[in-house]
């Protein structure tokens, strides 16, 4: 395994669209429920622990089990009831596809996979292990969020990315967990939900005006 | 306390089988309608019970019951209070559960797992409403575990944490300042896809069927979002599509 490797593939400017998704924030800001540096990491610590869990999971399953991507891609959708958080996702997953197509070799898998899946083929092509995988998809989930704060609240950079830093521990716990869970049956991989997150995307998906996809 | 209890509906919704065990008391009100009576407090930790519901084909079932689940502390060396269900639907059969809210009590640690298995050709609504906590109380910890499977694929897979050992539970991404929630799969068809008022969706399945969420402050504005879907669904389910 190489710590560089994953550090490109963590990397916030990988060109793989993620700048475009605030991972459910905007939503929660337009409500009025996050309107400070305390909401931003209430919803981080939340986001964490549910599709943070799931989506490390899911990336180190498929970088351990070629073969079960599109089991896989089907136990994402059954886990994503909003219809909006399926497209950013599968959105997300093609870019991040076309970005890695020019970084490493890619086995065949089709253009239209959930992101944690495409991540997790990506690593794999990467030459990194499901652990890395993991942690990739524990931080990104978090991190994108963390940057869309800045924009959407107008918050300092130095107190958000302080966030980031302390939650640091809790992406390594999560991501070991879903490491250690990974190798289950489809059914039996984390499953852990956000309701709002379900709910404020579908409110989202309907405004004419936004500043971000999802 | 351990408790099984069994339900098998056979064609014109003959109750071949209606077993109870204490807590766990199954009644029958009505042609279709089987209710879950309240037997003593609970669950409390230690508690391990077990409900089982089979419909067969042309059966149509019902089961509501007459209060609230209250999921209570008891005694703290003993592991967390469990509840299972586990469901099949045949082809041409009807199943829906309609229960009233499972309320978190300070203090209480309990689980619920949940699996539910339609065939192809066979109709559900599944409501779960859960309450953190009593009134102005501090929710305990509550997980539920949910299963759909229809036509042989998971249509549906959903856990939820709530409480103080579940992180960020309070936060914006999971409940936010809401202390009610409910949730109502319909397959393989429901109601229209909508969006609000308030914190409330439904919204098409990547499989057959819907999920109908609303989070609320308390248990009325989700009652309000939810019942009418549930009555709908309970009188004329089929005529509606997605």
């Amino acid at each position: 395994m190489s710590l560089a490797t994953l550090l490109v593939l963590a990397d916030g400017r990988l060109p793989s669209g993620g700048h475009a998704h605030s991972g459910g924030l905007e939503a929660q800001v337009s409500a009025g429920r996050v309107r400070d540096l305390d909401a931003v990491a209430g919803f981080l610590r939340g986001k964490l622990a549910t599709a943070g869990l799931v989506n490390a999971a899911f990336a180190a399953a498929a970088c351990a089990r070629p073969g079960e991507w599109a089991d896989l891609d089907q136990g994402l959708d059954s886990r994503t009831p909003s219809p909006a958080l399926r497209k950013a996702s599968r959105a997300q997953g093609r870019a991040l596809l076309r970005a890695a197509r020019a970084m490493w070799s890619l086995p065949p898998i089709g253009r239209d996979v959930h992101q944690p899946i495409a991540l997790g083929v990506v690593a794999s092509a990467g030459g990194l292990g499901p652990q890395e995988a993991a942690v990739a998809a524990a931080h990104g989930t978090v991190s994108g969020v963390a940057s869309a704060a800045v924009r959407l609240l107008g918050l300092d950079p130095f107190a958000v990315h302080g966030l980031l830093a302390r939650l640091a521990p809790e992406c390594d716990r999560i991501a070991t967990e879903a490491a250690a869970r990974s190798d289950r049956p489809v059914d039996d991989l984390p499953a852990a939900s956000g309701p709002l997150l379900d709910v404020g995307a579908e409110l989202h998906a309907t405004w004419e005006v936004r500043l971000f996809a999802s | 306390m351990k408790a099984f209890a069994r339900v098998v509906a056979e064609k014109g919704t003959r109750l071949t089988v209606l077993r109870s065990e204490s807590p766990l008391l199954l009644r029958r009100t009505g042609p279709e309608t089987v209710h879950l009576v309240g037997g003593g407090a609970g669950p409390l930790r230690g508690d391990d019970l077990r409900l089982d519901i089979t419909v067969g084909p042309g059966a149509v079932l019902e089961i509501r019951s007459v209060a609230a689940q209250l999921a209570l502390p008891g005694r703290a060396h003993l592991p967390p209070s469990r509840l299972e269900i586990t469901a099949t639907v045949a082809a041409g059969g009807t199943l829906r559960w309609l229960p009233e809210p499972l309320i978190a009590a300070v203090g209480c640690d309990h689980v619920t797992v949940t699996r539910v298995d339609v065939e192809d050709g066979g109709e559900l609504l599944w409501r779960d409403d859960l309450v953190c906590g009593r009134h102005n109380e501090t929710s305990g910890d509550v997980r539920t575990d949910t299963t759909i499977r229809y036509a042989g694929r998971t249509l549906y897979r959903h856990e939820l944490a709530v409480g103080p050992a579940a992180p960020g539970w309070s936060g914006a991404a999971v409940l936010g300042g809401g202390r009610a929630i409910g949730t109502l799969v319909a397959a393989p068809t429901g109601p229209a896809p909508r969006s609000g008022p308030g914190d409330f969706a439904v919204m098409p399945l990547a499989g057959p069927g819907v999920l109908a969420t609303a989070i609320g402050a308390d248990i009325r504005p989700v009652r309000a979002a939810l019942d009418p879907l549930s009555e709908q669904g309970s009188r004329a389910f089929s005529a509606t599509t997605v």
